[in-house]
């Protein structure tokens, strides 16, 4: 029998915020345990709540980016639980009355695109880092109270493939819309997946089995990869799927369960009286609006028609925000667009697949590299000389026609000295000249290659290969 | 002859410092001798740590020496025992809470520092601000000062006794049902419950977060205006306080007249089951605010009825989450369990030993009402109450200025009594609860005594930030009964 895959997803996104959600402890990554930490954060008695208003503005940007209808009233919730990673055993979220409701995210599908609509997206804050050791436990209250967005999709997507399709998607647009670094090692960015099956030529959904916590793609892959087929295997020899939460077992590779729906949580939750409603004016909706950053679909249209760039080539580039501003920045520092995309794509993006970095990160400035590409261009260095510059300039920085002064890198274009270098080479291998005579063409790129090798690299190819076939033809 | 503390009004405290006629550290040691005197018979202090607190005085002194003219500066202002002032106990009367020291200052209590005034001593409560007679205190009985085998009231009791019983100046305290009111009537002195908003809870041990109001204890109303002026204000760290200007409220006194007044008197308050006494006592002041000039006349609040249910379930609703946090895992009391107990046997273990009887009572309502399928039944309806309730009030303020009412529907009663009368247990809630719910403000101010000579309060209730309004004329009435 077949089956059709029903997947939603609630991907929790922590926010750009300097501060943390409703106190002013800083929201730092890898700092040491309960080092940043305050009675708000830790729930002492008679500390109150403020609302991080920053937190409150990326999260509307976040929903004007995805095409969220704002709410112009919403208000904050309680999520009462008991557990040693909230900190007032309630977790302060929203229920009924999100700050971002709809909206929505295309993604690449064979054979086209396809939208998977939103449901909601709310403010809420993180809770505590549970550590567990073999006779204890600790707790890690740095992460409680960072502010949290949950972006809710509805049950729309029908593949593993279109899942990660939506993750990064929907990551993409996030870095783009500069709320959240989404770095997904840091937990940035935390998947609940909601999944079930059912027979084709069926309409009710099967039971929704729920994957807890899934933060890379790999996981995701892999976890919902297992469930359908647990999930199948169950249905097709006559079982039934309990409607359960599980967890990813990375070493068992298997999903495992967490606990069923009869052991579930009533989370009690209740409007909470320590803060206000938040109360949006058109004004100030329509001023945020105007600030909105770029789409990566609007961006990748753009590199089309601003700089002629063929679709392959903005879609790569604009893949990474960091990259495509790079671009940009190189093509104002001089340099020519379609050279610039043809670097990028081979050179840079070989070279920062190695790292682990942004190209913001790393010392090659967009200016380096403009300045990289007119040195190639005025032949000042040849090829060879320039695609060992952009490596050394990728790890080091530094001035690319400095390096070329002080080390004697420039191109050797001077024809005597390019005919001594063919003449020795010419002398040195009469049986390859033989072979060129002969018509092989392939005779003569060995020839031009022995050139630079004896020039050390610095002959203009070009010209050694029209002066190896003068002296080759006065012979 | 020595400094006496026991008939002297805040007020008459900061002349007689500006007017150098006694020193802070004279001051403060008078509150001790007081507390020492008296104090073993009548259990309002939990702790007075004498050394730090006449530290202060001193250092009040030195900068009054130094030209130094703050309106509070050496004024010794004693705490129920649920505000955080950095490094002192902060107990709540809770088990719970009875190792914990405060790591940072209330809101208010940095505003009275910052007027000059310090910190002294820490008083009785019921434990987390439940109950009506401080009997639930997890650590002493407190006896109301005027008869010592009678409740002091509650939540904050030990405030009133303090000040009632001539061991303080002035205390503050919180009120989210009643707390400081009731009290304040059963031992004879000025309890006045600020609107919500107007007074920041940051830093104050909650009870109800949407209930919850600092409020003051006092011998007077103009002690109560001087103590409002220092701690009202907007908070950034309390985020349902509301901008609006504090003005001083002493001065705002001046000329304060019952002449023209329109006094509501709502006839859902004066209804059987109430006191003779305390009817006839608020009747009889009343009649002479009528006499004095002031327009009275009957109107209805029509919702009161269910106001009280409304606020058990929001209270404790509240309340229920609040008071999750003291579970011994970051601070507070952790009680040790064997190696083979779980997490769950901690947060049970640590809670049962911790809470008494009548907060493990509230939380458990709290919990049920909030719970999954019930949740609409109760929560949501008192929800709505409540909007009718303060509605109620709304209307009442298009026409009258300030309402008054009995306090409570006896006086105060003798240990043990409360559990024998739910009925009237149930009415002394009635007629503080809704103001609350309502968000207004309101005062209790003595207005007679009993046949058996015991305090009779009676309660003045005026609309949402109308405290100039509330306390013109509460002071008018207060000298118009010349008690």
């Amino acid at each position: 029998m077949k089956y059709i895959v029903t997947i939603g997803l609630e991907t929790h996104v922590q926010l750009k915020t300097k501060s943390k959600m409703f106190c002013g402890c800083a929201n730092t990554f890898a700092a040491e345990p309960n080092t940043l930490v305050c009675p708000i954060c830790l729930g002492y008695p008679g500390a109150l709540p403020a609302m991080n208003r920053e937190a409150v503005k990326l999260t509307v940007i976040a929903g004007l980016m995805l095409g969220c209808e704002i709410s112009r009233y919403s208000k904050f919730d309680r999520k009462n639980y008991f557990y040693p990673d909230a900190a007032k055993n309630y977790q302060i979220s929203q229920l009924d009355m999100p700050l971002c409701r709809g909206g929505g995210v295309e993604i690449q599908v064979p054979g086209g695109s396809k939208r998977i609509n939103l449901n909601r997206i709310h403010l809420e804050e993180d809770v505590a880092k549970s550590v567990h050791h073999a006779r204890s436990s600790g707790v890690d209250f740095n992460r409680s109270g960072m502010a949290l967005m949950e972006i809710v999709s509805e049950p729309e997507i029908n593949s593993v493939q279109e899942a990660i399709a939506y993750m990064r998607a929907l990551r993409q647009i996030l870095v783009y819309a500069d709320v959240s670094d989404c770095n997904l090692e840091e937990g940035n960015m935390r998947s609940d997946v909601n999944i079930s099956i059912r027979p084709e030529n069926t309409t009710e959904l099967g039971t929704k089995v729920e994957l807890k916590n899934m933060n890379s793609f790999r996981h995701i892959q892999d976890a919902l990869t297992f469930e359908i087929e647990r999930q199948k295997a169950a249905l097709s020899t006559g079982g039934r799927v309990v409607q359960e939460t599980r967890r990813w077992d990375l070493d068992l590779g298997e999903t495992i369960s967490m606990r069923t729906k009869e052991d579930a949580q009533d989370y009690r939750y209740f409007p909470e009286p320590d803060l206000p409603p938040v109360v949006f004016t058109d004004d100030l909706l329509d001023g945020w609006r105007k600030e909105l950053p770029e789409l990566p679909e609007h961006k990748r249209v753009r590199f089309t028609t601003d700089y002629g760039l063929p679709e392959y080539d903005a879609e790569v580039l604009c893949a990474q925000l960091p990259v495509a501003n790079f671009f940009e920045e190189a093509v104002e520092c001089g340099a020519q667009p379609k050279n610039a995309s043809n670097w990028i794509m081979t050179d840079v993006l070989r070279l920062l697949g190695q790292t682990e970095l942004e190209i913001s990160d790393t010392p090659l400035s967009s200016a380096a590299f403009a300045s990289l590409l007119k040195l190639v261009d005025d032949k000042v260095i040849n090829m060879p000389v320039a695609k060992e510059l952009i490596a050394e300039l990728f790890e080091k920085g530094g001035d690319p026609a400095v390096i070329v002064k002080e080390r004697g890198l420039l191109q050797v274009s001077d024809a005597s000295a390019i005919e001594g270098f063919a003449r020795e080479a010419v002398e040195k291998n009469p049986k390859v000249v033989e072979d060129f005579k002969g018509g092989k063409k392939a005779a003569l790129q060995f020839l031009v290659g022995q050139v630079m090798k004896l020039s050390r690299g610095k002959a203009n190819p070009k010209m050694a290969a029209e002066v190896i076939q003068e002296i080759i033809s006065e012979g | 002859m020595s400094l006496d503390i026991s008939e002297m009004t805040l007020s008459a405290a900061m002349d007689g410092l500006a007017q150098k006629d006694f020193s802070s550290v004279e001051l403060v040691n008078a509150v001790r001798d007081a507390i020492a005197e008296k104090d073993e018979n009548i259990g309002a202090y939990l702790a007075f740590d004498a050394d730090t607190i006449l530290q202060d005085a001193s250092e009040a002194d030195a900068l009054r020496a130094k030209g130094d003219e703050r309106c509070l500066l050496g004024i010794p202002i004693a705490l129920k025992d649920l505000f955080n002032v950095e490094g002192q106990p902060c107990t709540c009367a809770s088990k719970m809470l009875e190792n914990y020291i405060a790591p940072f200052d209330a809101t208010v209590i940095s505003k009275i520092k910052a007027a000059g005034a310090f910190p002294a001593g820490r008083l009785n409560m019921d434990e987390l601000a439940i109950g009506t007679t401080t009997e639930n205190s997890a650590f002493k009985l407190t006896k109301n000062p005027v008869a010592p085998d009678r409740v002091p009231g509650g939540s904050s009791g030990g405030s009133a006794a303090a000040v009632a019983g001539g061991m303080a100046l002035a205390s503050l305290a919180t009120d989210s049902g009643g707390s400081i009111r009731l009290p304040a009537s059963y031992c004879g002195c000025v309890g006045f419950k600020p609107s919500y908003g107007r007074v920041s809870r940051y830093g104050v041990a909650p009870y109800a977060s949407s209930l919850d109001q600092v409020g003051t204890m006092t011998k007077t109303v103009e002690d109560a205006a001087i103590l409002l002026s220092a701690i009202a204000g907007c908070d950034q760290r309390d985020q349902t306080t509301h901008n609006v200007p504090v003005p001083d409220y002493r001065e705002m006194l001046a000329g304060s007249s019952l002449e023209g007044l329109r006094i509501g008197v709502p006839r859902e308050y004066f209804v059987d089951g109430v006191d003779s006494e305390v009817l006839d006592s608020v009747r009889a002041a009343i009649d002479k605010f009528a006499k004095a000039g002031a327009h009275v006349e009957e109107m209805s609040l029509p919702h009161t009825e269910y106001a009280i249910s409304a606020y058990y379930i929001c209270s404790t609703a509240e309340a229920s989450s609040n008071l999750a946090r003291l579970d011994g895992v970051r601070y507070g009391k952790r009680s040790v369990t064997d190696d083979r107990g779980d997490l769950n046997d901690m947060y049970f273990t640590s809670r049962t030993e911790g809470l008494g009887p009548d907060v493990k009572r509230r939380i458990i309502f709290g919990t049920f009402v909030l719970s999954s399928g019930r949740y609409e039944e109760y929560y949501v309806r008192a929800l709505k109450v409540r909007t009718l309730v303060k509605q109620d009030f709304n209307e009442a303020f298009k026409k009258f200025d300030v309402l008054m009412t009995p306090v409570t529907a006896g006086v105060a009663h003798k240990f043990g009594e409360t559990q024998n009368d739910p009925l009237k247990a149930t009415l002394n809630d009635m007629f503080l609860a809704p103001v609350n719910m309502a968000g207004i403000c309101g005062i209790s101010i003595p207005c007679g005594k009993s046949s058996e000579g015991l305090p009779v309060g009676m309660q003045i209730i005026g609309p949402s930030f109308g405290e100039v309004t509330l306390l013109r004329a509460a002071d008018a009435c207060e000298k118009e009964l010349g008690l």
